[in-house]
């Protein structure tokens, strides 16, 4: 049986306060792991929380918009919910389930043990959950952020005693999103290390798969869209509590500085919650077409393409801020050059399913999903991009069906594809297909029912973000169906939540390679042991476990082997006796709780909880350097 | 968080991996890689850490010249004072790179002398900051008279706060070596608390020039 | 299956929704505020070339969900189907294709964008009507600058402007009339007239319309601007020139009843409750804290459009502005306990009036609006 070498007598000293913790399951297990499987076990489950969190607020939000004059939500409350609703998606749900799926999924598709830095994965994960927290508890704490999910100024940065939005909420929005950088910002450094430093031999980039292509793509934008949003954020928090006149118009200035700050970030953000999805459908339609992906290279590069050219475009949310006709014009023709390589993309997706051998599994049926609904939310972008039809599209509804279709349609799905496809590997078990079935007919049904009826919403002049609306002004009947639609979809997402529950410990029995898959997590054992791999493999081909199982003939057409696959493999390796492997620790957890704490200090003004935050900190940091690393 | 990034990487098991059994997660075999993780994620924070201060910078040069009342910088600046500091900023750069060549010599000695004149040096211009920031503040200017003001503070206020950790770095590792927890394995713990200190002290080049050193508008 | 039947099974559907979608967006209801139903020449310039993306949008978004479903159904895998299809792995010339052929499109649909967007962006015309919008919370003052030696106009909620002639908007966020006083970024927009415009504190955008039609449309605020967002409309009454001109020249006419005129009205208002605090009824050129009402009686709607002029809803709103839109005003009841936050920027003057100050009756609130109304 399998052992492993868990604690060599160094580790055992105590440090600090704290025991050296050694469980390796159990709840303590969950507080000091540094396997980056658990970790993204961790970071996907939070991130579902939180999506029911979000969701709930979306369903408030159409509760309030399904009449005329609704009277479920004051328009303060009503302002919480949009704010908190799109903050919640983007940064909890979007970011933190693609770091999640990565921290799980990478490793094991580099053919690597672990990822480079084990403790700051750790510390990444906590400080995002506890950043969420941190801003959900404003709702107990004097009131929600209601700025909105990009909190223009000086709505958001005028003083509390202005009397522009009531309540601390802003300040709870920029420490909360201050702290998720801090998180993101750590893990982009770890994938990014993880990806150039930890590949197994033989793994070159161009042979890395696809999803880990794109996971170091998002790791870069991270890397450099977080710190213009954080300066933004440092100015607008200084403004309402510090009294500095950044935005401040009276005092000259600028609104438009804090708008060219968020954007800088706001949209390479939008490919960073975008990319990830394209990796996962760029794994998953191949092994459901049972044919390799059409055009590698060039969907890699286009995947990378889109990443640079995100950084050019950013000015597309300011096409009715007056920044001259020579600029937007330029935006404007930027941001439509996006489209060429997202086509790309789409096109080679469907050279891939074309002539292949198509599987409709639910994990298919949502990559499918994902390739359809996509390309509606980029032609809308696309809309948007022309700039005199935007100045009548932006801030209306118009915009909403946009950014669903490419975020629930997009992303959404692409996720659920990814769920539906790795769940057999994470637990051994297979996720029921007639609920997901079910599960994917809902949401798709109900998606369209929800956002497509926006976009004629929009056009007839429905604004966004507006807590009701007049009657008579013809947009009773398409709200009420939009209402409908995301009831819908939150049924669809209960049946997944039970269909994931109740698999679990009855789902059929997956085995290694339930999917006759390409990539190496498919190599080893579901779900797959605490070292990964009992021997470091090592690849000589793009999907090298695939050409372990199949050659082709003259003609191009599939061969199987008749040794190779899963079990063949791990037969030849070992039992993973004398793997090193890095031990617990507390350290992550009680650093990352410092985080919080000072932002609580930050928000309240109180020096003696700064100290206390800074103690625990400091302790943190101290007892984390000191501790040894394995 | 720096002395985050340098601990978990402490690339020294306590005997080395037996063929075979490679060491988890830490420099298992992989493409032989240019650069260390420790230092590629130390390079990789820098370059984010470039933009948290273009992101200021660019803010501190929109908004110069647009203060409406309350002193303006040609009335508060001291140059030479400030190069000056400035200046010792500087040499605290030079005594890192010594302080790295003892502890890779093994010369601990030389290496604590070093790395606390590097702190000291450090310590001096945070000093020197501290007094021009009370000097402005006595001559009307603070946070919220002005824009600039505003972005002045704000800028060189983080710097401050950067060259702070930095020197609570340092003097960290001045402690691990009396204690003799710094063993020669470790001299690349010292060469990536370097990367940082140079790091600052570049970003500090930067701001010296575009606050100091540009011309002020209507002159 | 044979091909034809997929064509109909699968494509028809497809097309026949999309073409009921353009069909459905291009009626919509006649609600004066549907940007695809235009009335001025901007707004017309902008429709047509929406419509055109639209189409082509329309043609790429079919052709990929088309072929998706299509893909997905001719080749799934079925029993006695050869599961061990030809491994492509790429085909250049159809990958340099497909990446060109979108960059053609493109280059189409950016020609026409760009010369529409120098196109509006046309200087001023001599003859336009120019004004200045200024964006508050959450309500919109209008002012018709001072012209061959008469005084301007300032006003709220209602534009007046000529049929056929270019208006051309200044919009500001802050009053320039009152130093110092700034107010969040507002949108100004009238979809049926043109797209909209951002008011920008601390600049001056400018947005010009020419309205082909006379009649109301429907102006909305459309950028995010705190509690009341949702209420911070307008209306825009084209009128022909004639009806425009002696429109404004009746507004730059003096009070119908002065304030010493309207006696025990006048006390009430000036002194005892000190609505001149906020507004003006003696001089329609004055730009103050709260909307001019020195014709009020003249608008068909009163607080951002909520409400129509009626002797009622003037009385309600002067007794207990803040009880009068409801979801917004609860959440000013509770107040959270922060100081500032004026919602309505109206007191209630019957609950929770402030030590010292009197509670007011409905008859009193009768006399001050039968005063209003007089201000023709
Ligand atoms: C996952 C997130 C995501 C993605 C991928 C995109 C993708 C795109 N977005 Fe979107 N966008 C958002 C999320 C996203 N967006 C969000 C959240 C907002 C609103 C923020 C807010 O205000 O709250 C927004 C807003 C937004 C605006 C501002 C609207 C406004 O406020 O006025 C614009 C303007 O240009 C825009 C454009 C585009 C374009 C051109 C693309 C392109 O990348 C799309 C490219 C894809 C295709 C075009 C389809 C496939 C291509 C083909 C099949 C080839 C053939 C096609 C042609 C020849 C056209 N987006
Ligand atoms: C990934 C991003 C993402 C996702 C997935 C969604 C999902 C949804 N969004 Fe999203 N939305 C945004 C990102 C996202 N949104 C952003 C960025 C904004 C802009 C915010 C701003 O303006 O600042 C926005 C704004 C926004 C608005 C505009 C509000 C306004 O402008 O006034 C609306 C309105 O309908 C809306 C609706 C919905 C709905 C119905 C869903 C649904 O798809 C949600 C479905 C999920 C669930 C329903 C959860 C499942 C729940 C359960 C299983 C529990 C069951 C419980 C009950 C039935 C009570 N969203
Ligand atoms: Cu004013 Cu929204
Ligand atoms: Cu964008």
């Amino acid at each position: 049986m399998t052992t492993v070498e868990k604690a060599p007598p160094v580790s055992q000293r105590e440090v600090g306060l704290l025991r050296r913790p050694r469980a390796t399951t159990g709840f303590a297990s969950w507080l000091t792991t540094v396997d980056h499987k658990k970790i993204g076990i961790l970071y996907v489950c939070t991130a579902l929380v939180f999506f029911v969190l979000g969701g709930v607020e979306a369903l408030l939000i159409r509760l309030q918009l399904f009449g005329p004059n609704g009277t479920v939500l004051t328009a303060g409350q009503y302002n919480q919910m949009f704010t908190m609703h799109g903050t919640t998606m983007v940064f909890l749900v979007g970011m933190p389930i693609a770091i999640g799926l990565g921290n799980y999924f990478v490793p094991l598709q580099i053919g690597a043990r672990d990822v480079a830095f084990p403790r700051i994965n750790m510390f990444g994960y906590w400080v995002v959950l506890l950043g969420g927290i941190f801003m959900y508890s404003s709702f107990f704490l004097g009131g929600a952020p209601d700025g909105g999910w990009f909190g223009y100024t000086p709505l958001t940065s005028a003083p509390l005693d202005s009397g522009f939005l009531p309540g601390r909420g802003p300040d709870f929005w920029t420490m909360g999103l201050i702290l998720l950088g801090v998180g993101s910002t750590t893990s982009a450094i770890n994938f990014i290390v993880t990806c150039i430093n930890m590949r197994c031999p033989g793994m070159s980039l161009l042979r890395m798969p696809v999803f880990t292509w794109m996971m170091l793509v998002i790791a870069f934008l991270t890397l450099f869209a977080i710190p213009p949003v954080t300066v933004a954020l440092t100015m607008v928090f200084f403004d309402r509590n510090f009294g500095t006149l950044f935005f401040d118009p009276a005092a000259g200035g600028d609104p438009l500085l804090y708008q060219h700050l968020f954007w800088i970030f706001g949209h390479p953000e939008v490919y960073i919650l975008i990319l990830p999805g394209m990796g996962i459908v760029s794994e998953t339609l191949p092994v459901f077409s049972r044919k390799p992906l059409f055009g590698y290279a060039i969907v890699v590069f286009s995947g990378i393409a889109i990443g640079f050219l995100g950084w050019g475009v950013w000015a597309h949310h300011m096409f009715v801020t007056g920044l001259g006709p020579v600029a937007i014009s330029a935006f404007g023709l930027a941001t439509m050059l996006i489209a060429i390589p997202t086509g790309v993309k789409i096109f080679n997706w469907l050279g891939t399913v074309w002539g292949g051998s198509v599987r409709l599994t639910t994990s298919m049926l949502f990559s499918l999903g994902f390739i359809a609904m996509f390309t509606i939310g980029g032609l809308s972008g696309v809309m948007h991009s022309v700039v005199p039809a935007d100045t009548q599209q932006t801030d209306t509804y118009f915009v909403v069906a946009h950014f669903h279709y490419v975020l629930f349609g997009g992303l959404i799905l692409a996720l659920f594809a990814g769920f539906y496809y790795w769940y057999p590997k994470v637990f051994g078990r297979m996720l029921d297909e007639r609920m997901g079935k079910l599960n994917f007919w809902t949401m798709f049904i109900g998606f369209n029912l929800t956002f497509a009826p926006m976009h004629f919403l929009g056009l007839w002049g429905q604004p966004r973000r507006t807590y009701r609306y007049d009657e008579g002004l013809g947009w009773e009947t398409l709200n009420q169906l939009v209402t409908v639609g995301s009831f819908i979809i939150a049924f669809s997402v209960l049946v997944f939540i039970v269909n994931a529950v109740v698999s679990k410990s009855r789902g059929q029995v997956a085995g290694d390679d339930p999917w006759d898959g390409r990539t190496l997590e498919w190599s080893i054992s579901s779900p797959p042991p605490e070292y990964n791999f009992a021997e470091v493999p090592e690849v000589h081909s793009r999907d090298d476990f695939w050409h372990r199982k199949y050659t082709e003939d003259d003609e191009g057409r599939l061969v199987p082997l008749p040794s190779g696959g899963a079990e063949a493999h791990a037969a030849a390796g070992h039992d993973g006796h004398g793997i090193h492997l890095p031990s617990p620790s507390y350290f992550p957890l009680v650093t990352a709780l410092g985080l919080p704490i000072l932002g609580y200090a930050a928000v309240f003004q109180n020096v003696w909880i700064a100290l206390l935050g800074a103690v625990v900190l400091l302790y943190g940091i101290y007892a984390w350097a000191i501790e040894p690393a394995d | 968080m720096a002395i985050i990034e340098q601990t978990d990487l402490t690339p020294a098991p306590p005997s080395p991996p037996e063929p075979g059994h490679d060491h988890g997660g830490h420099g298992g075999p992989g493409p032989s890689a240019a650069l260390t993780n420790p230092k590629l994620a130390m390079w990789l924070f820098l370059a984010s850490d470039c933009l948290f201060f273009g992101a200021f910078i660019s803010a501190y040069l929109l908004y110069r010249g647009r203060e409406q009342d309350g002193p303006t910088p040609r009335e508060l600046f001291d140059i030479p004072f400030t190069s000056a500091t400035s200046f010792i900023l500087l040499m605290s750069s030079l005594g890192m790179v010594l302080a790295l060549a003892a502890i890779q010599r093994g010369d601990h000695r030389r290496f604590r002398l070093w790395i606390m004149a590097t702190a000291l040096f450090g310590a001096t211009f945070v000093a020197g900051q501290i007094f021009e920031f009370t000097e402005f503040s006595r001559k009307g200017l603070s946070l919220d008279t002005n824009l600039f003001g505003s972005s002045f503070f704000v800028l060189t206020g983080f710097h401050g706060a950067h060259v702070c950790m930095g020197i609570l770095w340092l003097l960290s590792l001045w402690g691990m070596s009396t204690q003799g927890r710094l063993g020669p394995e470790k001299a690349e713990s010292v060469e990536i608390a370097g990367l940082y200190w140079h790091f600052v002290d570049v970003v500090w080049i930067v701001i010296f020039t575009v606050i100091y050193l540009m011309p002020q508008p209507g002159t | 299956m044979t091909k034809r039947s997929w064509r109909r099974r699968v494509l028809l559907p497809v097309v026949g929704i999309l073409s009921l979608a353009v069909l459905v967006a291009g009626c919509g209801p006649d609600n004066s505020q549907n940007s695809l139903q235009p009335a001025g020449e901007e707004a017309r310039k902008i429709d047509d070339l929406f419509m055109f993306v639209v189409v082509i949008a329309a043609f790429i978004g079919v052709f990929v969900v088309a072929g998706t479903v299509y893909a997905a159904i001719r080749f799934r895998a079925r029993p006695g189907r050869d599961d061990r299809p030809k491994q492509t792995h790429g085909n250049t010339v159809l990958e340099v294709g497909w990446t060109l052929l979108p960059a053609v499109i493109l280059a189409v649909v950016a020609v026409p964008t760009i010369s529409l967007i120098f196109d509006l962006n046309e200087p001023k015309k001599p003859d336009a009507v120019e004004i200045i919008a200024v964006g508050k919370q959450w309500w919109w003052q209008f002012e018709y600058p001072a012209q061959d030696g008469e005084p301007r106009v300032i006003t709220a909620n209602e534009l007046h402007v000529p049929v056929g002639r270019e208006v051309f908007m200044k919009l500001r966020a802050c009053d320039p009339s009152l130093p110092g006083e700034c107010n969040v970024i507002h949108s100004f927009w009238v979809p049926e007239l043109n797209g909209k415009r951002d008011v920008m504190p601390g600049r001056q955008n400018t947005l010009s319309f020419t309205a082909e039609k006379e009649g109301v449309y429907f102006g909305q605020c459309a950028e995010y601007c705190g509690l009341s967002h949702a209420n911070m409309r307008f209306r825009v009454i084209v009128q022909s020139e004639d009806e425009y001109a002696d429109w404004l020249a009746s507004q730059r006419e003096g009070p119908a009843v002065t304030l010493a005129e309207a006696g025990e009205a006048g006390n009430l208002f000036a002194a005892k409750y000190a609505c001149t605090n906020c507004h003006t009824t003696e001089d329609s050129s004055l730009s103050v804290y709260g909307p001019n009402l020195t014709h009020l009686a003249s608008r068909s709607v009163f607080a951002s459009g909520y409400y129509k002029l009626t002797k009622a809803n003037l009385v309600d709103w002067i007794l207990n502005a803040p009880s009068m839109i409801p979801m917004e005003s609860k959440e000013c009841r509770l107040g959270l306990g922060v100081p500032g936050v004026t919602c309505v920027g109206m007191p209630s003057y019957v609950n929770d009036t402030p030590p010292g100050q009197p509670t007011m009756t409905r008859s009193e609130a009768v006399d001050i609006a039968d005063y209003l109304l007089s201000l023709k």
